[in-house]
């Protein structure tokens, strides 16, 4: 070798399950070209066993999760913050591969950190704003607080690899659910690293996990999987959205639909959409001695 | 070993002579059209069916089957209403209108809850006492909201929706008329309601208020008829919301149904509770509340405390006082205001309780029911009880919706925890400890919309209800209820 030009070290894609980074179980995979045709890189194409996988790695994660203190959870988004700012050259890079310009790349990168803080700062918040405590006309004590949906399954959206993928999960995440999430299929690469990031970043194995691979091929089991509580979805035409929400009906799942959104717009960003995922609980306590 | 001394014996020496409630104070028309536009009006086919006394089964009246056409007809008459009067109306005064629909039901209260028991079967005690109280407090509730809504949505503007297309349950009718109609009218919305085919009567009477509060034509419709009835309201296109009150299986239904229609939807469904009671409970106390749980209403309630779970060192001795308050239970005349449990509402109905009483003997589980007598006619269930059961039973498993328990025991809080999640409904739960500190273990545990912690089945138009997984989406009640009948702006 020339002293001067090393080889550079490629980065196998891979999934995210349970807190490790398998290839699919399938062994398939699908080749990522960008416009010039040239191969970008090999993505796992996951499968519905991978898919099987997660959800039964993210219901067990919702028990330590849904339970973790708010003030903790807030501080680990934080800390996903801080990752993808130290990493926000890669995925810059990853997003010019992938055909974007370096100003909107760059621009993408530092929109995904800050919504992670925005995010961050709402995890011991939007339980007072959505909470009550209710004057019953008996002699009870009566109280509304809010608590995690459970399993949500995410189909993210097709046009925006990263700041759609973070602006789905974090409102997810900081509410305390644990999700299974299917990466842009067009703009699948960041969504591998943002898997790494969030492993260095004390994010429980399980909570989030991260497939790549077809749409067409894993919607309806994310539309249909009887242990996960809610589907989001950000694509599709009518004919698609009505199919999810027809196979969400088999548990009775949440279904949430965020198709049409402006992901880069600050309406992308607000408590809302962490108490889509949330359930009211109302208890009752005799007042008395 | 409980002593024998102990037993209550309300019925040796002591009779109950009979109160009924009079019945000659209101008057019950034979029979009633569709409430339109403002008007009762004939239905389009000419149809009507009967609706009958379960405790007598004498036929009380007859009211309208709604076809399509007539359905078209009353969501016409809402949308009307909706683009007109009721949208350009100030919410100040919207919600006045409300209020006197509270008052009028207050005035009327005797009458409703008479016919409440008549028609549906529940005891005169709680129709006069929930029911009805209930029901004006839940108008009185909304009608202060219709003013105040932007202080409900922080940093969101809220829109009406339009026309609330709902469908209740024959449990509490007039109740659950209020939780749907109440919140709709407050946030600005007209609304085509269906009422369940057994009990239409009090829905009748409530269209009766509507009128006479001076709504405008067609704020409020009422139509009547069974499930093809409800499911012309779900599929009708110019519908912008359903909220439904009912079974799981329905309810699965219709949210097939309106995918993707867009139309907004709140289901509430069926539940199995579990009610847990804990060794360190006041056990008299957590008896009573046992009752009420499973016997309230006839047990036909949604979240009735279904599922008992009784730490194993005092299950002995809450079976045996469990069974001898059971036997102090009055079964019979609902119209009497000693009676603790009414009739089942319907032939239906007692079949399928039936069906789950054969079926959970088949299955070994070991039945016991209270000795009392119940009248010659008319459908009645006496409460049961059933021990031995285990986790997979389908007496477990399933909702029975009818006065029958299935109780199962625990050793640690966390078998009593699993076992009580281990369901796919989430509506209600009951816990009974007198230590605090494991109420809010448990109460946080569960995983269910409503938890009852020391007391259970209560009810108020500022606490919100409804359920997690399998028993339904969004809340009804208290602030929480106004999110189903917006849509926010920025």
């Amino acid at each position: 070798m020339a002293s001067g030009t090393r080889v550079p070290v490629a980065k196998t894609y891979k999934i995210y399950i349970d807190g490790k980074f398998p290839r699919t179980e399938s062994g398939r995979y699908f080749t990522l070209e960008n416009a010039d045709a040239e191969v970008l890189a090999n993505i796992c194409r996951g499968s519905r066993k991978d898919f099987r996988n997660a959800v039964v790695a993210a219901r067990n994660a919702f028990a330590g999760w849904s339970v973790a203190s708010a003030y903790l959870r807030g501080q680990i988004l934080y800390r996903i913050a801080e990752m993808l700012e130290g990493r926000a050259d890669q995925f810059v890079t990853e997003l010019i591969l992938q055909g974007e310009s370096k100003r909107r790349a760059q621009r993408e990168v530092e929109a995904s950190i800050d919504r992670l803080i925005y995010y961050a700062g709402w995890s011991d918040k939007y339980q007072q704003i959505f909470s009550s405590v209710n004057p019953v006309a008996s002699s009870h004590f009566n109280f509304s607080v809010l608590e995690p949906t459970g399993v949500v399954s995410v189909l993210a959206p097709d046009e925006s690899g990263l700041l759609g993928l973070v602006s789905n999960i974090a409102p997810i995440i900081v509410g305390g659910n644990t999700c299974v999430v299917l990466a842009s299929e067009q703009l699948p690469l960041c969504a591998v690293s943002f898997a790494e990031v969030l492993h260095a970043s004390d994010v429980p194995g399980g909570v989030v996990n991260i497939l790549t691979g077809y749409r067409e091929e894993l919607t309806e089991q994310f539309a249909s999987h009887m242990d996960v509580n809610a589907v989001v979805y950000c694509d599709g035409d009518p004919d698609d959205t009505k199919g999810i929400q027809e196979l969400a009906a088999d548990n009775i799942k949440r279904v949430i639909d965020r198709v049409d959104t402006d992901w880069d717009d600050e309406a992308a960003q607000n408590p809302y959409l962490i108490k889509q995922t949330q359930e009211t609980k109302t208890t009752w306590h005799p007042i008395g001695s | 070993m409980v002593k024998e001394s102990s037993k209550l014996a309300f019925n040796d020496g002591w009779q109950y002579a009979p109160a009924p409630e009079s019945t000659d104070h209101f008057e019950v028309d034979n029979q009633y059209g569709l409430f339109i536009g403002g008007d009762f009006i004939e239905p389009a086919n000419g149809r009507y069916f009967e609706t009958i006394n379960p405790a007598t089964e004498e036929t009380l009246s007859s009211v309208a089957l709604a076809s399509a056409t007539d359905v078209d007809r009353a969501v016409k008459a809402a949308r009307k209403a909706y683009n007109g009067p009721w949208s350009k109306m100030s919410a100040a005064d919207r919600g006045k209108y409300i209020f006197r629909i509270a008052r009028i039901l207050q005035e009327r209260a005797r009458e409703f809850a008479a016919i409440e028991s008549l028609d549906g079967g529940k005891p005169i005690r709680e129709s006069r006492d929930i029911d009805v109280p209930l029901s004006a407090a839940h108008f009185f509730y909304y009608a202060g909201w219709a003013d105040k809504l932007e202080y409900a949505f922080p940093g969101r503007k809220s829109r009406s929706l339009g026309v609330a297309g709902q469908v209740i349950p024959w449990n509490f009718p007039l109740l659950m008329a209020s939780w749907k109609i109440a919140p709709a009218l407050a946030c600005g919305n007209t609304v085509v309601l269906k009422p369940a085919e057994t009990t239409p009567l009090t829905a009748m009477k409530l269209a009766e208020v509507i009128r006479d509060a001076g709504l405008p034509p067609g704020v409020v419709n009422i139509v009547t008829g069974a499930g093809e009835t409800g499911a012309a309201i779900v599929n009708h296109p110019d519908v912008d919301k359903i909220a439904f009150t009912g079974s799981t299986e329905v309810g699965r239904l219709i949210q097939r149904a309106i995918a993707g229609t867009g139309k907004k939807y709140t289901l509430e469904l069926g539940g199995k509770a579990a009610n847990i009671i804990f060794a360190d409970a006041a056990i008299d106390q957590a008896v009573e509340g046992i009752v009420n749980g499973i016997f309230f209403n006839q047990g036909h309630v949604c979240c009735a405390g279904s599922r008992l779970f009784v730490q194993e060192s005092v299950a002995e001795e809450v079976v045996q006082k469990l069974k001898d308050r059971m036997e102090t239970l009055i079964v019979g005349d609902p119209l009497d205001k000693n009676t603790d449990i009414g009739a089942i509402n319907s032939a239906t109905q007692l079949e399928t309780i039936e069906s789950y009483l054969r079926l959970g003997q088949e299955e070994g589980a070991e039945m016991h029911q209270s000795g009392c007598s119940v009248p010659d006619r008319g459908y009645w269930c006496r409460p049961t009880i059933f021990t031995g059961v285990s986790q997979s039973n389908r007496i477990v498993q399933e909702e029975i919706f009818g006065p029958v328990l299935a109780i199962q025991t625990f050793r640690t809080l966390e078998e009593g925890l699993s076992k009580a999640n281990n369901t796919p409904y989430g509506l209600s739960g009951g816990i009974w400890t007198d230590k605090g500190a494991k109420i809010f273990k448990m109460t946080q545990s569960v995983r269910a919309g409503v938890i009852w912690a020391n007391t259970f089945n209560k009810f108020d138009p500022t606490s919100p209800f409804g359920g997690y997984k399998e028993s339904g989406v969004g809340r009804e009640g208290g602030m929480h209820g106004l999110d189903a009948y917006v849509r926010l702006e920025v």
